[in-house]
């Protein structure tokens, strides 16, 4: 079984926020709600660096493990959904994630928070009939054999989705064509010191 | 003469700078040429940008953003990766959760062990009949509803953190949804209410629990358990003044943690919630253990001390044996006390004797 999986490269991402907008329009995510954001460090600076996130897909996922109601579940291919119906807007997901995937649309007195809301992978989720799935969750592309519309789109194709083996040999590809001495993440002269194996800020 | 010699020299110079450029372009194509097929690590190199150093690093995983700091979410203040919400999870997961069920499991079993080999605190000498006013109605009111909602919060809090393991597999979706709905707007609504009436009984209250010298003994003893005779007791013996103060100072803490959890809308910082979700729970399991010892002390474990906080009196003879100090006090008092009236208006006047 495949697993499923984003990977953002940030060697290539221009901060041009398709992947943002395509996702809204995909899946019409409720105002307020972003499901994929774009994030830049050092803004300005000659080491900026943009990447896009959103759910990240866990394995062993921070919010299914606090979840006290069991609305956050693991599909076989690694996909984490959510189901709108058990969730009861306590926001322990959103204290436990470490990408800041789950949002509420409200945040209102006595923890009034509404239904949580993230990124399905555009895989839609637990519904009754197609309509239900789309109104609730959005689009479920993984049905129709497409990937994710914010990966689909990605102009300069640093957004990568589909089965974490082949996004791994895409990106293993570029990094040999780009040719560093020291993976693709880093061309940092440092790079022995900091023996950090994700580095999604490192470019080199 | 002169203008052609001028223009002859400008002639010059344009060609050398057509000459120039051509060389340029020369060698720009051949550099193009070059890129797509083989790599060139020195050419990337010179316009990549410099590394993102570990001090970097480490200030994004903790979460905090800086000024040049970007995110195209609207009002988010998220960094790319927060670290503190899988500690969180760990704190919450591996020990609050084993703790709170270490704690009421255990305190459950201590009582059942205590009561089996101990048994009820029996009154030494028989009931005399005549009754002392012990709680009056209003402090009856005060305390039951605290009481009441005290259990309210922590079996809907109990839910919260034990329910998926232990009745989630009970349920369909549709109940456990409907049950757990409840249950999360029961305690956030209540939670407030709670907080009101615990600042009020605590007030009421007050009086009774200032720490007196004898206090101490009585703690030596054991309230009893230890040694012969009743060691001296006002109107609350040290156990109760503890118990008040352990209100007065976890329960407050887990009052003002809770409101932090409620209230979303000022804009706490997760790690905030984090933080105030742990106190929250480790205060809550804490006081439910030490109130399921109130509550057996109350009840089944003392003869003759429930009817005081149902009905207000207290026989003579349990007043002599639990709080002999205040039965001093209040002797004179026995007659105003108008048992007979207090009996009447009992409804369980036909509770076992002894």
């Amino acid at each position: 079984m495949a697993t499923m999986k984003f990977m953002c490269d940030a060697e290539r991402c221009i901060e041009c926020n398709g992947c943002v907008t395509a996702c809204k329009n995909a899946n019409e995510v409720e105002w307020g709600i972003q499901r994929r954001r774009v994030v830049t460090l050092d803004d300005g600076e000659p080491s900026e660096v943009s990447i896009s996130v959103a759910c990240m897909h866990c394995d062993d996922a921070p919010c299914i493990a606090v979840c006290p109601t069991e609305t956050l579940y693991q599909r076989d291919d690694g996909i984490v959904l959510h189901d709108k119906d058990l969730c009861i807007g306590c926001g322990y997901c959103l204290y436990a994630c470490p990408f800041g995937a789950p949002q509420f649309p409200q945040q209102s007195a006595f923890g009034e928070r509404g239904k949580m809301d993230k990124c399905t992978f555009c895989a839609g989720g637990p519904a009754d009939s197609k309509e239900e799935e789309y109104a609730k969750y959005g689009a479920n592309r993984i049905d129709e054999g497409k990937l994710p519309l914010c990966a689909e789109m990605c102009s300069t194709k640093a957004l990568l989705a589909g089965d974490a083996q082949e996004i791994a040999d895409i990106f293993r590809q570029r990094v040999v064509r780009r040719g560093h001495e020291d993976g693709g993440w880093s061309g940092n002269p440092r790079a022995d010191a900091d023996s950090l194996a994700y580095d999604a800020t490192q470019q080199g | 003469m002169s203008i052609a010699m001028r223009d002859s020299w400008r002639l010059a110079l344009t060609a050398l700078l057509v000459a120039l450029m051509l060389v340029a372009l020369g060698q720009q194509a051949r550099a193009q040429d070059a890129t797509p097929g083989e790599a060139n690590p020195g050419q990337e190199a010179a316009f990549a940008v410099p590394a993102v150093d570990a001090d970097a690093w480490r200030q994004i995983r903790s979460g905090e953003t800086d000024a040049n700091f970007r995110d195209s979410r609207a009002e988010s203040t998220y960094n790319l990766i927060n670290a503190s919400g899988e500690t969180w999870r760990q704190i919450r997961d591996r020990w609050v959760s084993p703790f709170g069920a270490i704690a009421i499991l255990g305190m459950l079993a201590v009582l059942l062990v205590f009561y089996l080999v101990v048994g009820r605190q029996r009154l030494d000498e028989p009931r005399t009949g005549r009754k002392l006013l012990r709680w009056p109605v209003l402090d009856r009111a005060l305390h039951w509803s605290v009481a009441s909602l005290f259990i309210l919060l922590g079996l809907t809090g109990l839910l919260l953190l034990y329910g998926k393991a232990l009745l989630r597999p009970v349920f369909g979706d549709g109940a456990w949804a409907g049950l757990m709905t409840g249950t999360k707007t029961l305690h956030n609504y209540l939670g407030p209410l709670f907080a009101i009436m615990l600042l009020l009984v605590l007030a009421r209250f007050l009086r009774h629990n200032l720490p007196k010298r004898h206090d101490l003994e009585w703690l030596r003893q054991g309230g009893g358990m230890v040694g012969k005779g009743h060691p001296d007791a006002g109107f609350a013996n040290a156990g109760e003044k503890l118990w008040y103060w352990l209100l007065a100072s976890v329960g407050l803490v887990v009052v003002v943690s809770g409101l932090v959890l409620d209230f979303p809308n000022f804009d706490q910082a997760r790690d905030t919630m984090q933080w105030a979700n742990v106190i929250h729970a480790l205060g809550a399991l804490g006081l439910t253990a030490v109130a399921l010892g109130h509550i057996y002390i109350g009840t089944i474990g003392t003869e003759g001390v429930l009817e005081g906080m149902t009905h207000g009196y207290v026989d003579e003879s349990w007043a002599r044996q639990h709080h002999n100090l205040w039965y001093e006090e209040v002797k004179g008092k026995t007659d105003e006390a108008a048992p007979e009236e207090e009996k009447s208006d009992a409804p369980s006047a036909s509770r076992p004797p002894g």
